[in-house]
């Protein structure tokens, strides 16, 4: 019986020609990433194991992304563990304050994670690199410590799920955000727990390698192990650009099998709005209409890349920021961010009344860098909405695209992005 | 044997501990802070031994390990969930937090009922009801890392044997 990408990858680094779901398999790891939120759990847990050195100084990644530039005593002395650690170590990734990006943003930008790998990051949003046709998962400090020691992980061999998306044309403003919303609209926020979410179709290899990172980035807000799309014309393009080593591609056989198939007609699709508490409260844009905004955050490891600011700076372009909103906008990583700067788009951003940020995890979490009070409501490109995730357990999270983001940033309240521009 | 505190389906490792807490990791801080989001009493009210009691997806969103660290440093003896979040669930047996699988002792658990899980033999006893459940059995490959007490002391094992 034929296999998937998923049960490819986790064979290849078992040593075996073949697994099956539910198999419980020891494989080698091609990177292990922890933050410094995670990190200094893991560099504890490290020391309990006996071991002086990591397995391999080069196939392990330290982003101090989440608290950073250091927010407080407490977190800059957490930040302090992972920078001490990585220097003694000679930790070859490792970005601080000044280089580093949000985590999600800046591995596949650097070519550090790649098609064929298989990595292990004490991070749930690790999901992401499925994208490049990886397996990626996040896990504990615990899982992350072991792995820096032994190279190695145990893992239960995921059934694996097919989302096929039919038709290469969406409707306007509709990106991989809203494909992927839809989804956790439909399975709901279990509806992939412990599985490979596999997106296929001519609908997923019509989008860019920033939408395809969307969508795996949130398979895990559906419960999943990871998200992942087979290699193409797209991927190679991407990563020749900037691998740092060799990688391998694997595709799914004809005949490997899946546990359930969903089919969607990509033109059916309406932009998303995920409602509080929990991403699979989703709705048209158009049934969440005339909701008032406090806050907009536009960033994060899901919507913080190059074309997310682009459709940004297109709908800000000469206009305000309502003067009740306060509107953030956080590039993913410095590149992302010098790449904005050069294109002009920063200073539309500015001009509009948007306060744009340093690469860093804050907002998105709650941690700091636009923390909400008790009754406020923010609508966020980000990834979760759950009680007290972006600051007091009384505020309210809405998720979107950066399109409707953008939008609503000029009107203070959420609105399709035809509502703004001419045309759309 | 303790007190059941019950939760609903979902509840994410965000409120079981807000990120606000998370610039600091020893067990005491995090236990001052457990579960604050979805009850703020819990902190304060919870007893070594009681036991926390949930429906489906327990510990899902966020790999924080400093989820499954709070409630073990709050002294509850186990979680009683009808199912787990992935990555809470490899995190809970990797440092040595019991939790088990049971969604008919989860439907027959009130809040504040007596309870007492034998975690051998995976059997749920509610006293105040009189009743008693049999935990899912987990794979002979996780028993094996409950029964050494988790990830570190398996991994030190595995590589003194190599």
């Amino acid at each position: 019986m034929g296999m998937t990408i998923s049960e490819k990858i986790l064979a290849a680094h078992a040593g075996q020609e073949q697994v099956v779901p539910g198999e419980i398999i020891n494989a080698k790891l091609d990177l292990v990433l922890a933050n410094d939120v995670t990190g200094p759990v893991a560099i504890q847990e490290f020391a309990k194991l006996g071991v002086d050195k990591v397995f391999d100084p080069e196939k392990i990644a330290l982003v101090a992304d989440h608290f950073t530039p250091n927010k407080d005593i407490a977190s800059a002395e957490q930040c302090k563990i992972l920078r001490d650690f990585a220097k003694a170590q000679g930790i070859k990734f490792f970005w601080d304050t000044g280089t580093v990006g949000i985590e999600h943003c800046l591995l596949p930008e650097q070519g550090v994670v790649l098609p064929g790998d298989l990595i292990i990051g004490a991070d749930s949003h690790t999901c992401t690199y499925g994208a490049l046709g990886a397996f990626s998962t996040g896990v504990g400090s615990t899982d992350c410590a072991a792995g820096m020691a032994t190279g190695e992980a145990w893992f239960r061999v995921p059934e694996s799920i097919k989302f096929v998306f039919n038709g290469s044309q969406f409707q306007p403003w509709v990106s991989g955000k809203d494909l992927i919303l839809y989804i956790i609209g439909k399975i709901g926020v279990d509806g992939a727990r412990y599985k490979a979410m596999e997106f296929t179709g001519d609908g997923i290899r019509s989008l860019s390698m920033d939408n395809r990172l969307t969508m795996c980035n949130m398979a895990i807000e559906a419960g999943a192990k990871t998200g992942i799309i087979e290699p193409d014309e797209i991927t190679l393009k991407y990563v020749q650009a900037r691998a740092k080593k060799e990688y391998k591609v694997y595709k799914s056989d004809a005949d490997a099998s899946y546990e359930n198939i969903y089919e969607f007609n990509s033109a059916e699709i309406p932009l998303q709005i995920a409602f509080p508490h929990l991403p699979e409260n989703t709705k048209s844009v158009d049934e969440a209409s005339g909701i008032k905004i406090d806050q907009i955050v536009i960033g994060s490891c899901t919507n913080g890349r190059l074309e997310d600011l682009e459709v940004v700076a297109e709908i800000l372009k000469g206009k305000k920021v309502h003067p009740e909103v306060r509107c953030l906008i956080f590039p993913g990583t410095q590149q992302i961010y010098l790449e904005a700067l050069r294109r002009g788009w920063i200073e539309v951003m500015i001009e509009a009344g948007a306060a744009v940020s340093t690469p860093t995890c804050g907002p998105c979490l709650g941690g700091h860098m636009g923390i909400l009070a008790k009754g406020e409501r923010a609508l966020s490109t980000t990834n979760r909405n759950f009680v007290g995730r972006m600051g007091h357990p009384q505020s309210e999270v809405y998720l979107c695209n950066p399109a409707v983001a953008a939008a609503s940033a000029l009107k203070g309240e959420i609105v399709h992005p035809r509502e703004v521009v001419k045309n759309g | 044997m303790g007190k059941a505190w019950k939760f609903g389906h979902d509840v994410d490792t965000d409120v079981i501990i807000p990120a606000r807490y998370l610039n600091r990791s020893e067990p005491e801080h995090l236990a001052a802070h457990c579960m604050e989001d979805a009850d703020a009493s819990f902190a304060q009210n919870v007893r070594e031994g009681d036991i926390i009691v949930a429906g489906k997806n327990f510990g899902c969103g966020s790999s924080r390990e400093h989820a499954p660290l709070a409630i073990k440093a709050a002294k509850v003896k186990a979680v009683i969930a009808e199912s787990y979040g992935r990555i809470f669930f490899r995190n809970a047996l990797n440092i040595g937090m019991p939790i088990l699988e049971c969604p008919e002792a989860v439907a027959g658990i009130d809040a504040g009922d007596e309870v007492d899980v034998d975690l051998q033999s995976g059997i749920i006893s509610n006293l105040t009801k009189g009743t008693t459940y049999q935990a899912r059995p987990f794979p002979p490959f996780m028993q094996e890392l409950i029964k050494v007490g988790g990830l570190i002391p398996y991994v030190k094992e595995k590589n003194k044997n190599a």
